[in-house]
């Protein structure tokens, strides 16, 4: 013969479904905001386009400075036909390379970066922009700023014994000003 | 019923040591970097104090606190002897011989690449030796829980589990598996090349590795603390655990989904599609799950506490709390601190918000509040409430120990707020040094100096804490009884065999890391033309 739970020495029948519904209550307002969560990033995602960088694109680090869009003579920012600025970069052990960026205000800009040797981070100051440069793999983030100014561009990943002194600087200038200056150059750079 | 007194205390003074020093290296890099000090003529020293600090908090200390007190659970939830106390004196040699093995080439100089290594980046091959023989220590505790469950339940068949060691075991289940992550990027990548086998490593290949563990870590870490909330606390302060199957519930919600969410931490890395980021996005709210319940459960069973008190009307209960009893005093600074540490998790796991605040200060300021804050302050509890068995001598000064609480709780807060304050304006992690005279970084000068403050504060915190176990070992003795953990307003008669046992959750745990884990790996492993030359730190070669 078994003895039913209820029948037992801890006999809490009412007061235990009680508590049993006051749980559930709050289990299923834990669950909602759960999925209130998830849904918020899915619309901001897909309706606003606001998500991390979707594509993954390759590149060789042993030739990259040899061919390709990331040798020396094609870093810095160059104007593009549709009137968008595209600026390219590397982050070595312990320097970016350009040092000084410079670009429009108030235009789309694609910055594409990537590193030769180890894991190193891209983060402008002062903004959300901010990825990792991880070797073998372009980063390629569409940003736009929305007036000129100057913002320090730290490595935020450790990369070596050096790591504190790698910053870049970004100069965002007005936008007519950098039309003139790129006028005639095919690549841009500035010095800090 | 305590009879393995020895190992349970060897494992935890061991952890509180190893502690002690990893705090005054984390409290010298506050100093050095901060505007208090000039700046290092040799920024590697920094790097070799963090490479120290972070392998110590992160591999050592959680894990002894995890080992001893699972033993002290399975012994006393379960009443009956540990099983296999000569393999958990071999597990606690091998993290001691794994931690000195670490520890002499990164003293050296010769292993600067942080606990989180960053291939290729490649330091000292015993270095990774010696994290590695921690882990493996810890594995045979985990096998030793599996294994004293397993002869426990064949002697009470269809009893439930004790929930303290119910949840012991899930913990130890999730450390067994999400160590695996780390181990492949040791074993298959990192190793190889610090021996010299190989010559070049896929850095992207390894950071998707490394996420694998790097999340779930943090629910081993705080699994001792979960158990204290559910079955410390309520006994302690003369409350009730409200509800025994909801523990149950919150305890395997982490077991299965604190792993397929690793990725998060990769949200800016270009080696991952978008695809899998919003994948482990999604889950990683998941994770949320399980700690609202217990929020739930416990603010109940401290209701009940104040109520059992004589405590009156909507809020009542809250005045008529233990306030003195240091128990209560932790679960309160845990809980608050849970709460901010939480609220800033919602943005790191934000698909969108993440952007503004990864790998700034921010980070920092979040995981130590997490960590270092809710966590920690609960294994304080944990060895205050457990000492007195363990030594068979009585903790005298409960005013110290409050004392201790209050200096851990306000030097979090002072060291973890403006920390997270100059992540918001960009300030990047892990430098050995700012240049506070850039009009750029001026104004985080302020915050930071504020933070090495607060960093102070915890150093002398912990040093109370130690005089405190110290004082405790010297004390007259004192009978303290049998160890015993909270019970449940309604305890369980019987329980259904899903919240008894794991077999459905561990395959649930493993499928899911397959499926969020298996193809990323896979895509990455069989891409060729990602690999990079091994970089050698430390001058070695």
């Amino acid at each position: 013969m078994t003895v039913a739970p209820s029948a037992s020495p801890g006999d809490h029948g009412d007061s235990a479904e009680v508590a049993a519904r006051i749980e559930r209550r709050w289990a299923t307002l834990s669950v909602v905001i759960v999925v209130l969560l998830a849904a918020m990033a899915a619309f901001a995602g897909i309706h606003q386009a606001t998500m991390p960088q979707a594509r993954v694109e390759t590149i060789d680090p042993a030739t990259l400075h040899l061919g390709g869009e990331f040798v020396e003579s094609n870093l810095g920012s160059a104007l593009e036909p549709d009137g968008s600025v595209t600026v390219r970069a590397i982050g070595q052990q312990y320097s970016f390379a350009p040092q000084c960026m410079v670009v429009p205000a108030d235009t789309p800009i694609t910055f594409r970066a990537t590193s030769p040797d180890v894991v190193h981070g891209f983060l402008i100051v002062g903004t959300n922009i901010n990825t990792m440069l991880v070797p073998g793999y372009i980063s390629s983030l569409p940003v736009r700023f929305d007036r000129p100014g100057e913002h320090p561009m730290p490595c935020q990943e450790y990369c070596g014994v050096g790591h504190e002194g790698m910053w870049a600087k970004v100069k965002v200038i007005d936008k007519a000003a950098f039309m003139t200056a790129i006028a005639g150059q095919r690549r841009l750079t500035c010095v800090d | 019923m305590l009879t393995s007194k020895r190992l349970i205390l060897a494992h935890f003074w061991l952890a509180f040591a190893v502690f002690g020093l990893a705090l005054l290296l984390g409290a010298w890099q506050m100093l050095v970097r901060s505007p208090l000090h000039g700046w290092l003529g040799n920024p590697e020293w920094y790097y070799r104090s963090l490479t120290a600090h972070g392998s110590v908090m992160g591999y050592v200390f959680p894990t002894l606190v995890a080992m001893g007190f699972g033993y002290a659970i399975s012994e006393s939830a379960l009443a009956q002897p540990l099983v296999g106390r000569r393999w958990a004196w071999a597990g606690f040699g091998l993290i001691v011989a794994g931690a000195i093995m670490a520890m002499v080439p990164v003293a050296l100089g010769h292993a600067s690449v942080l606990y989180t290594f960053y291939p290729p980046l490649i330091g000292n091959p015993f270095y990774y030796i010696g994290v590695v023989l921690v882990v493996v220590g810890s594995w045979i505790w985990v096998a030793l829980m599996s294994i004293n469950l397993r002869i426990w339940k064949r002697a009470n068949p269809d009893k439930p589990v004790p929930l303290a060691m119910f949840a012991n075991v899930a913990g130890a289940y999730l450390w067994a598996w999400t160590a695996v992550g780390a181990a492949l990027e040791l074993l298959l990548q990192i190793i190889p090349a610090a021996v010299g086998l190989t010559s070049t490593i896929d850095a992207g290949l390894a950071r998707v590795f490394f996420s694998w563990t790097l999340h779930a870590i943090v629910y081993f870490w705080l699994m001792p603390t979960y158990i204290a909330y559910y079955t410390i606390v309520p006994r302690a302060i003369g409350g009730k655990v409200y509800s025994d199957a909801m523990a149950r519930i919150a305890f395997i919600l982490f077991l299965v989904v604190a792993m397929p969410i690793g990725i998060h931490h990769s949200f800016m890395d270009p080696e991952v599609g978008a695809g899998f980021k919003f994948v482990h996005s999604a889950f990683t709210a998941l994770v949320a799950l399980p700690t609202l319940l217990t929020v739930f459960t416990i603010c109940a069973s401290v209701e009940i506490a104040g109520r059992l008190r004589g405590g009156r009307g909507l809020f009542g209960w809250i005045a008529a709390l233990p306030w003195r009893n240091p128990i209560m005093l932790a679960l309160a600074f845990s809980f608050l601190m849970l709460g901010f540490g939480g609220a800033g998790g919602l943005v790191n796991m934000s698909y969108q918000l993440d952007t503004t605040i990864h790998n700034t200060q921010w980070i920092t300021g979040h995981f130590h509040l997490i960590f270092g804050g809710a966590i920690v302050i609960m294994y304080f509890a944990i060895a205050y409430d457990l000492w007195p068995h363990l030594t068979g001598r009585a903790l005298a000064s409960l005013r110290l120990m409050r004392l201790q609480l209050w200096l851990w709780f306000v030097g979090m807060i002072v060291t973890t707020f403006p920390w997270h304050w100059v992540g918001i304006l960009g300030m990047p992690r892990r430098m050995a040094y700012f240049d506070y005279t850039d009009p750029a970084l001026a104004a985080d000068a302020f915050s930071v100096t504020l933070s090495a403050v607060g960093g102070f504060i915890l150093v002398l915190s912990g040093i109370l804490f130690l005089v405190v176990l110290l004082r405790g070992q010297t004390a007259p003795h004192a009978d303290s009884g049998a160890y015993r953990f909270a019970t449940a307003v309604h305890p369980p008669v019987r329980v259904p065999a899903a919240l008894n046992g794991y077999a459905l959750w561990v395959a649930l745990m493993i499928g899911l890391t397959v499926t969020n884990y298996g193809y990323p790996i896979l895509q990455l492993a069989t891409r060729h033309g990602t690999a990079v030359p091994a970089v050698y730190v430390g001058g070695q070669r």
